[in-house]
């Protein structure tokens, strides 16, 4: 592996000791001696064992529950229930004031995923566990599951979480997704050379960490709890733990750092508030681990995403306009889709200077295993996307690949879709030595082509902006008022036929283009906005944050 | 019925750090009695290299041999609040945190160096071999030993420090979504070659070459490891991995291992990688994060390679050999 | 029903006590305090369990403890000598073989097994000696360099 120490070298301060040098890790003697220490490796005697009897059912009422044989196995000493649970539901980012609390910790009378928990069984072993979970009955009503996210959006499809009250999030008080919106996308699409759509689907991805989730909690000789653990954010889940289970955040000890894997996994808490509610409520160390099959098929993956791209290009090559619709997957509950729905957001059109760019980001429910945070959380998808549709908009116009992304590679001073500048660019130069190593040849243009030149100027600007709110028409079905002056048309959810979306998406036509008048839409026939654009600094935005949660500013 | 071969790119940049900002790290840095040093944190190493990383840049800060610095993490009741491992944001966030606590720690250490020596504190330098001497003349030194000593037992000053960093929370304006995501980005384009077999549908990945910008590298074969590591995951997303094989439907899931597939070790194919560095403004010596973009870019320039290869473009994860052969049925019209 | 195991574990002679059906990985980490093995799956899919039986590797996740009776067990422990490495460990930490490190217990076990074996082993032995070892961090090439040089350095060694 090389530097390429000759570019940027007038940014840098190369006079640097230690930084950069191939210093030995200070934790590789413990992992090849084995003697690092994770959190399955504390010693610790006078185990319970926890383990959680999980829904066969992707969506059913629960009807009853009977414990009666799995309370006779032996070993067994508790089994907890909904009722038993301090905080009846919670998510992740409520603590800091973001979201909705809307996962029960165990099945709150009714199942939403496979795999769902519904008690939890606490024995002496894990033998006498998995016994008493198989005894455990549960009788359930089935109901109507949805597991498509344009399904979901449909008037009548079943309502998934009731908390949400809803399947799709609501950003800000009462935007249905969270939009992007950056110029006039339909004028500069009626006005392109070629528009080219495609449609795009990731499907759930596994974190597969070696080491599983799991925790061990001690209870402390100062009335406290030891959680040897191994989550991602120590004081994330710490805080969590303790608002879950509504106690004083101090008691809680946490103690981990010395993590096998975790890609994103190992965020979301899900073992430590039900193993310290077990420690509390029996004052026994208690063990909670997931199975193999439990990580792979009931930890919460990456979610699916679909994504439609609608792009105007000219025939120089130059994109003019770039309309996203793009669906998170959410799964049944909440965790962070929430939040990566708006990262996802963020990143289009990706790293391209596009004058006009709409983006739709949807954050949907459906009976699946609720997903959550992974490695590229909100880009992944979305760059598989945005490349894979790179490569078919050059294809369309005859331009080669490399050259196509330097012609649209944003520079210093370029104006990005979420209105802030661009500095620190480097697409272009990564381009130009990708190509140098592959042996790709550029053009002499696309040689000297660079980050820090041709940015700005008229690319700083931000455009005219119509004003439109996308509507769920489910929500347009239950006669919620739009805002006066907003006239927005399509609503989304369906693609218009010129899109691929529901052709299947491998056969070799559907993504391709083909050169076409780009469409009439309803859209362009849409009164003009009463209230003049927007630009620059809005007024009435919404702070997000991690730690002050969201209000009107 | 033959493998044919195709080449593919991709282009990415990755935002570092929670999106929005508003992500905390802290960290705490102290000497011992002897002049050794220890880093405080509650950030996780999940193998992405924490302990190590913000070892070597409060070594680097401190201006003393790397061997003198330990890290001790992640204990709720020593290290201070750090939001987390994920969002590439450890290195940023965390790195930045110990850079400020070792530079507050050095100031004490000056400060007592100055007052043995009876120089002025502005006047003094680290030889990064634990000595401290006067700029220009390094005859006139004390140990960092010697300065501890002194600062515990005759001058009772602590040699320590605080670091904290944070982004700022940003607003997100719901109509138009302005917002200000992160503060940087790292960027990386790579080309993937490929072998499609026609018959079977299977791709093997042939070749990665790619160039990462990223800001600074902090250590060079911790940066190795996450984009080759990371290339390896790309190639498995791309190729191989889901629990739900037939997304939207939840049939056919895989629990363990045989079933839930990933390219095992003779399925890695060459990584030749490249680095730039354009440091970041605000980033620990200009670092960004890697953690996460070393896994995107392989996606896109196999499924470009593939339609390079044989012409059909799958457009759904991942790319098993069945939606190859059905794509290839398609365009062949059977 | 319980059973008295006596075997003999990186050298040394240890006894415990293990319930009927227990596996040999609990017996190493619960009863005798080994907890270099790693469960990853309990399925016999990780490797992250692989020690040495008789000096074989094996799944401790998948053998009885009471099998292990009387036989000499090698865990990643065992591959030192005294303070002195064995010469995969050196190689594993000189060419960052190992990220969250979770892993590289079996997988230094697997490797000392098939050097045992094979003392010049090729990249594809390497490779086959390996492949039911999972590792989700590291890509696997520099777990196969590691090994090809610590061979070298072994070689170079006998000289």
């Amino acid at each position: 592996m090389r530097i390429r120490k000759e570019l940027f070298a007038d940014e840098r301060d190369d006079d640097l000791r230690l930084v950069g040098r191939p210093v030995r890790r200070q934790d590789i003697e413990g992992h090849v001696t084995g003697r690092s220490t994770f959190f399955a490796d504390h010693p610790v005697s006078g185990l319970l064992h926890l383990r959680c009897v999980r829904s066969t059912e992707h969506h059913a009422r629960i009807r009853s529950i009977d414990t009666t044989a799995a309370e006779r196995v032996p070993g067994v000493r508790r089994i907890l229930r909904w009722a038993d649970l301090p905080k009846k539901a919670h998510n992740i980012l409520t603590i800091f004031n973001f979201g909705i609390d809307d996962e029960p910790a165990l099945a709150d009378g009714k199942v939403r995923y496979l795999g769902e928990p519904i008690v939890a069984v606490l024995a002496e072993n894990p033998r006498a566990a998995a016994e008493a979970v198989a005894k455990v009955r549960v009788d359930y009503d089935p109901l109507p599951a949805v597991f498509d996210v344009e399904e979901a959006l449909k008037p009548g499809a079943p309502l998934v979480n009731e908390y949400i009250g809803r399947n799709w999030f609501r950003y800000w008080g009462d935007y249905d997704c969270q939009q992007i919106r950056f110029g006039d996308v339909e004028a500069a699409l009626r006005s392109a050379d070629l528009v080219v759509s495609g449609r795009y689907q990731m499907s759930p991805i596994e974190h597969a960490p070696l080491e599983t989730n799991g925790c061990i909690v001690v209870p402390a000789e100062d009335g406290r709890f030891t959680v040897y653990t191994c989550t991602q954010g120590l004081f994330f889940s710490l805080d969590n733990t303790a608002a879950q289970l509504k106690i004083e955040s101090n008691r809680l000890h946490f103690i981990g750092g010395t993590v096998g894997g975790g890609f994103g996994g190992k965020v979301d808490t899900v073992v430590e508030p039900l193993a310290v509610l077990a420690a509390m409520l029996t004052g026994r160390p208690v063990r909670y681990v997931f199975s193999r099959a439990e990580e792979m098929q009931v930890s919460s993956p990456r979610g699916a995403e679909r994504i439609y791209i609608e792009d105007g290009v000219m025939r120089d090559g130059r994109i003019v306009a770039r309309k996203i619709i793009h669906y998170h997957d959410a799964g049944a509950y909440s965790r962070l889709s929430t939040y990566g729905t708006i990262k996802s957001a963020a990143h289009h059109p990706g790293p391209y200077y596009i004058p006009n760019v709409w983006v739709d980001s949807w954050c949907v429910f459906t009976n699946r295993t609720p997903s959550s945070a992974m490695r590229g959380f909100g880009v992944t998808g979305g760059d598989f996307a945005l490349e894979s549709h790179m490569d078919v908009v050059a294809r369309a116009i005859g331009m080669d690949p490399m050259e196509f992304r330097i012609v649209n590679a944003y520079r210093d001073g370029d104006m990005k879709a979420h209105r802030k500048l661009t500095q620190g660019a480097a697409l272009i130069e990564c381009v130009q030595v990708a190509a140098e190593l592959a042996g790709w040849p550029l053009s002499e243009e696309a040689r000297r082509a660079s980050s820090r030149v041709g940015g700005g100027g008229e690319r700083a600007r931000i455009p005219p902006t119509p004003q439109s709110r996308t509507r769920a028409p489910a929500a347009a079905g239950r006669g919620e008022p739009l805002r006066a002056g907003v006239g927005e048309a399509r609503r989304g959810m369906t693609p218009p036929p010129s899109w691929t979306g529901g052709q299947p998406a491998t056969a070799p036509a559907a993504a391709e283009p083909g050169r076409r008048e780009p469409p009439l839409r309803e859209s362009e026939r849409r009164e003009p906005p009463s209230e003049p654009p927007r630009s620059g600094s809005g007024h009435g935005a919404i702070r997000f944050s991690s730690v002050f949660g969201s209000r009107r500013r | 019925m033959a493998k044919h071969r195709g080449r593919g790119i991709a282009s990415v940049n990755y935002p570092i750090g929670m999106n929005l900002g508003g992500d905390p790290s802290q960290a705490l840095v102290h000497a011992t009695p002897t002049g050794k040093f220890v880093v405080t944190l509650s950030s996780i190493d999940l193998g992405q290299g924490m302990k190590s990383v913000t070892r070597q840049l409060a070594a680097e800060t401190l201006g003393v041999p790397i061997e003198d610095v330990f890290v001790d993490t992640a204990d709720s009741d020593t290290g201070p609040h750090c939001m987390g491992s994920f969002a590439s944001r450890g290195t940023h966030r965390a790195g930045n945190a110990v850079i400020a606590a070792a530079k507050e720690a050095k100031e004490v250490l000056l400060e007592v160096a100055a007052e043995e020596l009876e120089v002025d504190p502005k006047d003094l330098e680290l030889d990064g071999r634990g000595n401290v001497q006067v700029k220009g003349a390094p005859s006139r030194a004390i140990s960092v030993r010697d300065v501890a000593q002194r600062a515990h037992f005759k001058r009772g000053k602590s040699i320590s420090g605080r670091g904290m960093f944070l982004v700022p929370p940003s607003d997100v304006d719901p109509e138009t979504g302005e917002m200000n995501p992160v503060t940087t980005y790292a960027h990386a384009c790579m080309v993937a070659e490929v072998e499609v077999d026609d018959e079977t549908g299977e791709v093997t990945v042939l070749s990665l070459k790619a160039a990462y910008e990223i800001g600074r590298a902090l250590n060079v074969k911790l940066v190795e490891q996450q984009l080759v590591g990371g290339a390896w995951m790309g190639i498995s997303h791309a190729l191989y991995e889901t629990p739900e094989p037939y997304y939207p439907d939840r049939s056919h899931g895989p629990t363990d291992f045989n079933e839930y597939l990933m390219p095992g070790p003779g399925d890695m194919c060459p990584v030749e990688i490249e680095l730039l560095e354009r440091p970041a403004l605000d980033g620990p010596y200009g670092a960004k994060g890697i953690g996460e973009m070393c896994a995107t870019p392989p996606i896109p320039a196999i499924a470009n390679a593939i339609f390079d290869a044989v012409g059909v473009r799958i457009t759904e994860m991942p790319f098993t050999p069945e939606k190859i052969l059905r794509a290839l049925d398609a365009k062949a019209g059977r | 029903m319980t059973r008295a195991v006596r075997l003999e574990l990186n050298g040394v002679e240890v006894a415990a006590v293990a319930e009927g059906g227990e596996n040999l990985l609990t017996l190493l980490r619960e009863r005798l305090g080994d907890t270099s093995p790693k469960a990853g799956c309990l399925q016999g899919t990780c490797g992250a369990c692989t020690v040495l039986v008789d000096g074989e590797p094996v799944l401790a996740c998948l053998m009885l403890a009471e099998a292990a009776d009387g036989k000499r067990v090698t865990t990643v422990r065992g591959l030192a000598d005294g303070p002195r490495l064995h010469p995969l460990q050196e190689a594993f930490m000189d060419g960052f073989a190992a990220q969250c490190g979770f892993c590289t217990p079996g997988m230094l076990v697997a490797a000392k097994a098939l050097l045992d074996r094979e003392p010049r082993p090729t990249r594809e032995q390497v490779i086959e000696a390996i492949a039911g070892n999972v590792c989700r961090c590291t890509g696997y090439t520099p777990i196969v360099e590691a090994v090809l040089e610590a061979a070298r350095r072994m070689a170079g060694r006998r000289g």
